[in-house]
Protein backbone atom coordinates (compact mmCIF):
# COMPACT_ATOMS: atom_id res chain seq x y z
CA UNK A 1 0.00 0.00 0.00
CA UNK A 2 1.45 2.95 -0.92
CA UNK A 3 1.12 6.14 2.06
CA UNK A 4 2.06 9.96 1.07
CA UNK A 5 3.77 11.83 3.61
CA UNK A 6 3.08 15.68 2.99
CA UNK A 7 5.54 17.91 4.91
CA UNK A 8 5.19 21.57 4.94
CA UNK A 9 6.86 24.19 6.75
CA UNK A 10 4.33 25.47 9.57
CA UNK A 11 2.39 28.49 8.98
CA UNK A 12 3.97 31.03 11.37
CA UNK A 13 7.25 30.03 9.37
CA UNK A 14 8.28 32.58 6.68
CA UNK A 15 9.08 30.01 3.46
CA UNK A 16 11.79 31.53 1.13
CA UNK A 17 10.85 28.90 -2.14
CA UNK A 18 7.31 29.48 -1.68
CA UNK A 19 7.51 33.24 -2.06
CA UNK A 20 9.94 33.00 -5.18
CA UNK A 21 7.96 30.55 -6.59
CA UNK A 22 5.18 33.17 -6.16
CA UNK A 23 7.18 36.22 -7.33
CA UNK A 24 8.01 33.93 -10.38
CA UNK A 25 4.37 33.02 -11.03
CA UNK A 26 3.34 37.02 -10.99
CA UNK A 27 5.79 38.02 -13.13
CA UNK A 28 4.25 35.10 -15.63
CA UNK A 29 1.24 37.22 -15.80
CA UNK A 30 -0.54 34.31 -12.42
CA UNK A 31 -2.05 37.46 -10.68
CA UNK A 32 -5.00 35.28 -9.28
CA UNK A 33 -2.70 33.39 -6.68
CA UNK A 34 -2.22 34.92 -3.21
CA UNK A 35 0.57 32.79 -1.88
CA UNK A 36 2.84 29.91 -2.66
CA UNK A 37 3.76 27.24 0.02
CA UNK A 38 6.69 24.47 -1.29
CA UNK A 39 6.48 21.13 0.96
CA UNK A 40 7.61 17.41 0.03
CA UNK A 41 5.95 14.37 -0.64
CA UNK A 42 7.42 11.30 0.84
CA UNK A 43 5.71 8.06 -0.51
CA UNK A 44 5.81 5.20 1.13
CA UNK A 45 5.31 1.73 0.12
CA UNK A 46 4.41 -0.19 2.83
CA UNK A 47 3.95 -3.71 3.12
CA UNK A 48 0.55 -4.30 4.52
CA UNK A 49 -3.34 -4.17 3.28
CA UNK A 50 -4.84 -2.81 6.35
CA UNK A 51 -5.14 0.83 6.07
CA UNK A 52 -5.41 1.70 9.57
CA UNK A 53 -2.06 0.27 9.92
CA UNK A 54 -0.56 1.75 7.48
CA UNK A 55 -1.43 5.16 8.55
CA UNK A 56 -0.07 4.27 12.02
CA UNK A 57 3.27 3.21 10.70
CA UNK A 58 3.39 6.21 8.21
CA UNK A 59 2.64 8.54 11.14
CA UNK A 60 5.57 6.63 13.65
CA UNK A 61 7.81 7.68 10.45
CA UNK A 62 7.02 11.03 10.24
CA UNK A 63 7.29 11.91 13.51
CA UNK A 64 10.43 9.91 13.91
CA UNK A 65 12.50 11.22 10.96
CA UNK A 66 10.28 13.03 8.28
CA UNK A 67 9.45 16.14 9.45
CA UNK A 68 10.69 18.07 11.75
CA UNK A 69 7.90 18.90 14.76
CA UNK A 70 9.70 22.64 15.35
CA UNK A 71 9.13 23.59 11.87
CA UNK A 72 7.51 21.59 10.08
CA UNK A 73 3.89 19.89 9.28
CA UNK A 74 2.56 16.93 8.03
CA UNK A 75 -0.45 15.14 6.66
CA UNK A 76 -1.17 11.63 5.66
CA UNK A 77 -2.83 10.30 2.55
CA UNK A 78 -3.40 6.76 1.57
CA UNK A 79 -3.35 6.95 -2.04
CA UNK B 1 43.19 18.42 25.87
CA UNK B 2 42.04 15.63 23.65
CA UNK B 3 39.35 16.39 20.91
CA UNK B 4 37.35 13.86 19.30
CA UNK B 5 36.09 15.35 15.63
CA UNK B 6 33.39 13.17 14.16
CA UNK B 7 33.45 12.40 10.22
CA UNK B 8 30.32 11.57 8.54
CA UNK B 9 29.96 11.19 4.96
CA UNK B 10 30.19 14.26 3.18
CA UNK B 11 31.51 16.24 6.08
CA UNK B 12 34.39 18.62 4.80
CA UNK B 13 35.69 20.47 7.48
CA UNK B 14 37.10 17.39 9.22
CA UNK B 15 40.37 18.42 8.53
CA UNK B 16 40.00 22.14 9.21
CA UNK B 17 39.07 21.46 11.94
CA UNK B 18 42.01 19.16 13.29
CA UNK B 19 44.15 21.65 12.20
CA UNK B 20 42.47 24.37 14.45
CA UNK B 21 42.41 22.51 17.15
CA UNK B 22 45.98 21.19 17.15
CA UNK B 23 47.08 24.55 16.46
CA UNK B 24 45.92 26.07 20.18
CA UNK B 25 47.43 22.72 21.15
CA UNK B 26 44.75 20.24 21.83
CA UNK B 27 45.33 16.25 20.85
CA UNK B 28 43.34 15.70 18.19
CA UNK B 29 41.65 12.15 16.64
CA UNK B 30 38.81 11.44 14.17
CA UNK B 31 36.31 9.25 14.65
CA UNK B 32 33.86 8.02 12.11
CA UNK B 33 30.49 8.16 12.04
CA UNK B 34 29.77 3.91 12.56
CA UNK B 35 32.40 3.63 15.19
CA UNK B 36 31.03 3.20 18.90
CA UNK B 37 34.02 4.84 21.18
CA UNK B 38 34.35 8.37 21.21
CA UNK B 39 38.42 7.55 22.38
CA UNK B 40 37.87 9.51 25.94
CA UNK B 41 37.73 13.08 24.76
CA UNK B 42 37.57 16.59 26.85
CA UNK B 43 35.57 17.65 23.73
CA UNK B 44 33.88 16.41 20.73
CA UNK B 45 33.12 18.75 17.76
CA UNK B 46 30.81 18.07 15.22
CA UNK B 47 32.01 19.60 11.98
CA UNK B 48 30.72 21.44 8.84
CA UNK B 49 29.85 20.00 5.69
CA UNK B 50 27.37 17.95 3.72
CA UNK B 51 26.33 15.20 6.09
CA UNK B 52 24.52 12.63 4.08
CA UNK B 53 24.15 14.99 1.06
CA UNK B 54 21.65 16.80 3.12
CA UNK B 55 19.15 14.53 2.57
CA UNK B 56 15.87 15.10 3.90
CA UNK B 57 16.85 17.90 6.03
CA UNK B 58 20.51 19.24 7.21
CA UNK B 59 21.40 17.20 9.91
CA UNK B 60 18.23 14.69 9.46
CA UNK B 61 19.86 11.36 8.71
CA UNK B 62 23.20 11.84 10.43
CA UNK B 63 21.03 11.79 13.30
CA UNK B 64 20.96 7.88 13.77
CA UNK B 65 24.74 7.06 12.69
CA UNK B 66 26.01 4.61 15.52
CA UNK B 67 28.42 7.80 17.13
CA UNK B 68 25.51 9.85 17.37
CA UNK B 69 24.32 7.63 20.29
CA UNK B 70 27.60 7.91 22.36
CA UNK B 71 27.23 11.57 21.42
CA UNK B 72 24.52 12.19 22.91
CA UNK B 73 25.19 9.72 25.90
CA UNK B 74 28.79 11.81 25.71
CA UNK B 75 26.72 14.93 26.53
CA UNK B 76 23.94 14.07 28.63
CA UNK B 77 26.84 12.75 31.40
CA UNK B 78 27.50 16.60 30.64
CA UNK B 79 30.85 16.39 28.16
CA UNK B 80 31.55 19.23 26.34
CA UNK B 81 29.89 18.92 22.14
CA UNK B 82 30.71 21.96 19.88
CA UNK B 83 28.56 21.83 16.65
CA UNK B 84 29.73 24.30 13.38
CA UNK B 85 27.89 24.54 10.99
CA UNK B 86 26.36 21.22 9.50
CA UNK B 87 27.46 20.32 12.97
CA UNK B 88 25.48 22.63 14.71
CA UNK B 89 22.47 21.37 12.49
CA UNK B 90 23.22 17.86 13.50
CA UNK B 91 22.72 18.56 17.24
CA UNK B 92 19.31 20.27 16.41
CA UNK B 93 17.82 17.29 14.39
CA UNK B 94 19.26 15.09 17.82
CA UNK B 95 16.95 17.94 20.24
CA UNK B 96 20.32 18.35 21.87
CA UNK B 97 20.11 21.93 20.77
CA UNK B 98 16.64 23.57 20.84
CA UNK B 99 14.87 24.77 18.01
CA UNK B 100 15.31 23.85 13.65
CA UNK B 101 17.14 25.23 10.83
CA UNK B 102 15.10 26.58 7.29
CA UNK B 103 16.61 27.95 4.00
CA UNK B 104 18.17 31.41 4.09
CA UNK B 105 15.39 33.97 3.65
CA UNK B 106 17.00 35.02 0.27
CA UNK B 107 17.81 31.39 -0.88
CA UNK B 108 21.28 31.98 -1.13
CA UNK B 109 24.11 30.01 -0.04
CA UNK B 110 25.87 32.82 1.63
CA UNK B 111 30.09 32.50 2.25
CA UNK B 112 31.74 35.25 3.39
CA UNK B 113 33.21 37.01 6.74
CA UNK B 114 30.70 38.49 9.08
CA UNK B 115 30.66 40.20 11.99
CA UNK B 116 29.51 38.68 15.22
CA UNK B 117 28.39 40.08 18.49
CA UNK B 118 29.15 37.87 21.69
CA UNK B 119 25.44 38.37 23.95
CA UNK B 120 26.46 35.78 26.72
CA UNK B 121 30.26 34.51 27.71
CA UNK B 122 28.82 32.54 31.27
CA UNK B 123 30.32 29.55 29.52
CA UNK B 124 33.45 27.63 28.55
CA UNK B 125 33.18 28.21 24.78
CA UNK B 126 33.45 31.97 25.19
CA UNK B 127 34.24 32.96 28.28
CA UNK B 128 37.56 34.72 26.61
CA UNK B 129 35.43 37.16 25.13
CA UNK B 130 33.74 40.18 26.68
CA UNK B 131 29.61 40.63 26.07
CA UNK B 132 29.38 42.90 23.61
CA UNK B 133 32.72 41.96 21.83
CA UNK B 134 32.45 41.93 17.81
CA UNK B 135 34.64 38.69 16.10
CA UNK B 136 35.28 38.60 12.67
CA UNK B 137 34.41 35.05 11.23
CA UNK B 138 33.30 33.04 7.92
CA UNK B 139 29.99 31.78 7.18
CA UNK B 140 29.28 29.32 4.48
CA UNK B 141 25.56 28.08 4.60
CA UNK B 142 22.49 27.79 2.97
CA UNK B 143 20.47 26.91 5.62
CA UNK B 144 21.49 29.08 8.40
CA UNK B 145 17.76 30.67 9.34
CA UNK B 146 17.43 29.48 12.76
CA UNK B 147 13.66 28.88 14.32
CA UNK B 148 12.76 28.14 17.64
CA UNK B 149 9.00 29.25 19.10
CA UNK B 150 8.66 32.30 21.17
CA UNK B 151 8.34 30.72 25.24
CA UNK B 152 11.67 28.61 24.33
CA UNK B 153 13.31 31.56 22.93
CA UNK B 154 12.29 33.68 26.01
CA UNK B 155 13.90 30.43 27.98
CA UNK B 156 16.91 30.89 26.07
CA UNK B 157 17.44 34.05 27.07
CA UNK B 158 16.31 34.38 30.36
CA UNK B 159 19.30 31.14 30.94
CA UNK B 160 21.75 32.78 28.76
CA UNK B 161 21.33 30.54 26.01
CA UNK B 162 21.81 33.11 23.48
CA UNK B 163 25.88 33.42 22.87
CA UNK B 164 26.19 34.99 19.36
CA UNK B 165 23.96 36.88 17.22
CA UNK B 166 24.81 38.60 13.62
CA UNK B 167 25.76 42.08 13.65
CA UNK B 168 28.07 44.36 11.34
CA UNK B 169 31.35 45.92 12.29
CA UNK B 170 29.88 48.45 14.90
CA UNK B 171 28.28 45.67 16.55
CA UNK B 172 24.31 46.94 15.11
CA UNK B 173 22.08 43.93 14.18
CA UNK B 174 22.44 42.72 10.69
CA UNK B 175 21.11 39.39 9.84
CA UNK B 176 22.38 37.46 6.96
CA UNK B 177 19.60 34.92 6.46
CA UNK B 178 16.68 35.85 8.35
CA UNK B 179 18.11 33.80 11.21
CA UNK B 180 15.29 34.68 14.54
CA UNK B 181 16.79 37.61 16.47
CA UNK B 182 19.82 37.53 14.15
CA UNK B 183 21.19 34.31 16.07
CA UNK B 184 24.70 32.82 15.16
CA UNK B 185 25.44 30.67 18.35
CA UNK B 186 23.17 28.83 21.11
CA UNK B 187 23.89 26.14 23.44
CA UNK B 188 21.91 23.89 25.89
CA UNK B 189 20.60 24.70 29.29
CA UNK B 190 23.46 22.87 31.15
CA UNK B 191 26.24 25.07 28.43
CA UNK B 192 27.84 21.67 27.75
CA UNK B 193 26.92 21.77 24.10
CA UNK B 194 27.50 24.49 22.04
CA UNK B 195 26.34 24.92 17.96
CA UNK B 196 27.23 27.96 15.76
CA UNK B 197 26.55 28.55 11.83
CA UNK B 198 30.36 30.20 11.70
CA UNK B 199 33.19 28.84 11.29
CA UNK B 200 35.67 29.71 13.78
CA UNK B 201 37.92 27.01 12.02
CA UNK B 202 38.38 29.22 9.51
CA UNK B 203 39.65 32.28 11.52
CA UNK B 204 42.76 30.71 12.92
CA UNK B 205 45.50 32.77 11.09
CA UNK B 206 45.60 37.01 10.35
CA UNK B 207 47.20 35.94 7.03
CA UNK B 208 44.34 34.14 5.61
CA UNK B 209 41.88 36.60 6.42
CA UNK B 210 41.50 36.91 10.36
CA UNK B 211 42.66 35.06 13.71
CA UNK B 212 39.09 36.25 15.68
CA UNK B 213 38.76 32.34 16.00
CA UNK B 214 41.72 31.50 18.00
CA UNK B 215 40.16 32.81 20.92
CA UNK B 216 37.06 31.41 21.01
CA UNK B 217 37.95 28.01 20.60
CA UNK B 218 40.84 28.21 23.07
CA UNK B 219 37.77 28.63 25.47
CA UNK B 220 37.95 25.01 25.69
CA UNK B 221 41.46 24.32 26.56
CA UNK B 222 41.08 26.08 30.48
Amino acid sequence: MIVAVNVHLKKGVLDPQGKAVHHALETLGFKDINGVRVGKQILLDIDTEDKEKAIELAKKAADELLANPVIENYEIEVK
Amino acid sequence: MKVSVIVFPGTNCDRDTKWAFEKIGAEVEFVWHNEHDLKNPDLVVLPGGFSYGDYLRSGAIARFSPIMQEVKDFANKGGYVLGICNGFQILLESHLLPGGMTRNENLHFISKFHHLKVIDNNNRFLQNLNIGEIVNIPIAHAEGNYKVDEDTLKKMYDNGQVILKYCDENGNELNPNGSVDSIAGICNENKNVFGLMPHPERAMESLLGGSDGVKMIEGFMK
